[in-house]
């Protein structure tokens, strides 16, 4: 093994080691924002395994976060399940939607499927809405923060950060077992070659659809750990909006890149913030702007730019592959 | 017996149909060729044989019906199939690209020694076995084609157009190794060809489709001898 190769080992557990330390550095309100960091990058990985490594187009992902918060919401509020149970509930819930939609799906192609998850991102608020006596209308349903454990010392937002980062943790290592190995070439392949895939005997629709429905089920347990985190779901937090912000996520982050969905949530979760401060009378300006630099300076998303830098680095120590 | 038997074999897109009941055989451990010109439907024969397209017909390989099932289920027949233009998929590498021709099959102990022995036939893809397939040259992924197909450990291998695009000592090189291939190892050939002469000097038996019939068929050495293709095809 290399030295570069060693260096890059340590990424993960020295990342994980830094997030581990942040409750103990950082204000609440910080903290908070953190939190949606990871829910973030859990909801940007299951579009990433759907959009960017096997090439279907998803403006609906929204729907799929909707579905989990709600489930989480709903099984808490109506019938006083415990929070830690919601959400493997909300996750297999959005599996078998993301399943079944995927199904049809497979009709779609590109742009198609793109208007199509669209107009399921159109639809939920107010199908949401709809559901008065489940979802509570427009008025949604108000939560409260789940209690840490006695005995930790850890105050309710420092509590959901540390079960965030467990999932986190967790369904990242599942993530990149999944794609790093047998399972994940044949995704690729359908998304690179999908006639050459079949010749080789994969069966892309059923991998089509269960790609659809393992994207899904990351993209709900994110759900449902955001009503944990806000302890509040309303219809209009689930708009078009939110689908397109996952989309911008994962291009900014790095398509077919498992640490893109990280650096895509600090993204979402940050420049926002930042463009309110830089102009409070025109952030989205501001945002639009930040946008465009970020595609010109890093076409291939962060991760992308950062693999490129890398390469470079350890060609120049001497210590890298040649040729 | 024949290792593959076709008979009365018909597919249609749509509402067009483009191939009017065609009949043709690959001996066990031969190599069959399907010529023809463009649009002839040589192509679509292929892709009806490991069930890739509608078709109606009788499809016996090794003397078991095949028609009618899933390619899945074809290919882990032993059925591999290299596809018009290549088929690579270009953002993996030229290993993980090998590693997908055996993703039919279920011993991942042989895996290793079946990448050996395509780099064995094919040495440059030993060299890149790390770089993306996307950036190899058109012959080098015309060899990936191949020997993607052979990790199947195939009993017939579906050659589609391997010289296109390629220049001629390429595309040589690569019929050299398919013939080396198929006496040491005794897989049969199905190959589809625009190149008429290099086809006829390489396989055992021709047939010659146009729009969707068998025109002529035969002994290759009777078809190079035959009138019509001569001044049609090589033109002499």
């Amino acid at each position: 093994m290399s030295r570069a190769q060693g260096w890059r080992r340590a990424i993960a557990p020295a990342t994980i080691a830094i997030a581990c330390a942040l409750p103990f550095l950082l204000s609440n309100f910080r903290l908070f924002q953190f939190t949606q960091v990871g829910i973030y990058a859990i909801a940007l990985l299951g579009l990433n395994i759907l959009t960017g490594y096997n090439g279907q187009i998803s403006l609906g992902h929204g729907a799929f976060y909707a579905l989990g918060a709600y489930t989480t919401a709903i099984m808490i509020d109506k019938w006083n399940v415990a929070y830690g149970w919601t959400i493997p509930v909300a996750g297999l819930l959005c599996l078998a939607v993301g399943f079944l939609f995927g199904i049809p799906a497979l009709r779609l192609e590109g742009l198609y499927l793109a208007l199509a998850t669209f107009a399921l991102a159109l639809a939920v608020p107010q199908i949401l809405k709809y559901f008065e006596h489940w979802t509570g209308g427009s008025q949604g349903i108000v939560l409260s923060k789940p209690d840490p454990p006695r005995g930790l010392g850890l105050s309710p937002d420092q509590w959901l950060y540390f079960v965030t980062l467990g999932v986190v943790v967790v369904l990242f290592v599942l993530g990149a077992n999944l794609l790093r190995g047998r399972t994940g070439r044949a995704i690729v392949a359908i998304r690179d070659n999908p006639i050459a895939a079949q010749a080789m005997g994969v069966n892309g629709a059923l991998y089509k659809s269960l790609t659809f429905g393992v994207s899904a089920a990351y993209t709900g347990v994110a759900g449902a750990l955001s009503a944990l985190a806000i302890a509040f779901v309303a219809p209009d937090a689930f708009n078009v909006f939110l689908s397109i912000t996952f989309l911008v996520g994962i291009v900014i982050g790095g398509l077919a890149s498992i640490s893109g969905a990280i650096f895509g949530a600090l993204f979402i979760q940050f420049v926002p913030n930042w463009a309110q401060e830089i102009s409070k009378a025109a952030p989205w300006a501001i945002y639009g702007i930040f946008l465009i630099v970020f595609m010109y300076v890093m076409p291939r998303g962060i991760a992308g730019s950062l693999r490129l830098a890398w390469t470079r680095l350890a060609r120049v120590g001497g210590t890298g592959r040649t040729g | 017996m024949a290792l593959l038997e076709v008979e009365g074999l018909e597919a249609r897109y749509g509402w067009t149909k483009v191939l009017h009941g065609i009949r043709f055989a690959v001996e066990d451990g031969g190599i069959t060729t399907i010529l023809g010109a463009n649009g002839a439907g040589k192509t679509t024969t292929l892709r009806a044989v490991c069930g890739m397209v509608r078709a109606t017909g009788d499809v016996r390989f090794d003397g078991q019906r095949i028609d009618g099932r899933a390619t899945e289920d074809i290919v882990r027949l032993g059925i591999a199939h290299v596809p018009e233009g290549r088929g690579t998929f270009v953002q993996l590498s030229v290993e993980e690209n090998l590693r997908l021709g055996a993703y039919a099959r279920r011993e991942p102990g042989a895996l290793a020694r079946d990448l050996a022995r395509i780099y064995d036939h094919f040495p440059v893809l030993g060299e890149r076995r790390r770089q993306i397939a996307g950036s190899l040259s058109g012959g080098e992924q015309q060899m990936l084609a191949v020997g993607r197909a052979l990790m199947l450990r195939p009993r017939l291998l579906l050659l589609d157009e391997p010289s296109l695009g390629l220049a001629p000592l390429v595309a040589r090189e690569i019929f050299r190794i398919v013939r080396a291939i198929n006496r040491d190892e005794r897989v049969g050939v199905l190959l589809v060809e625009q190149n008429v002469a290099t086809a006829l000097d390489l396989a055992d038996h021709a047939y010659l489709l146009e729009t969707g019939r068998v025109v002529v068929s035969g002994p290759s050495a009777e078809l190079r001898r035959d009138d019509a293709i001569r001044r049609s095809y090589l033109g002499y």
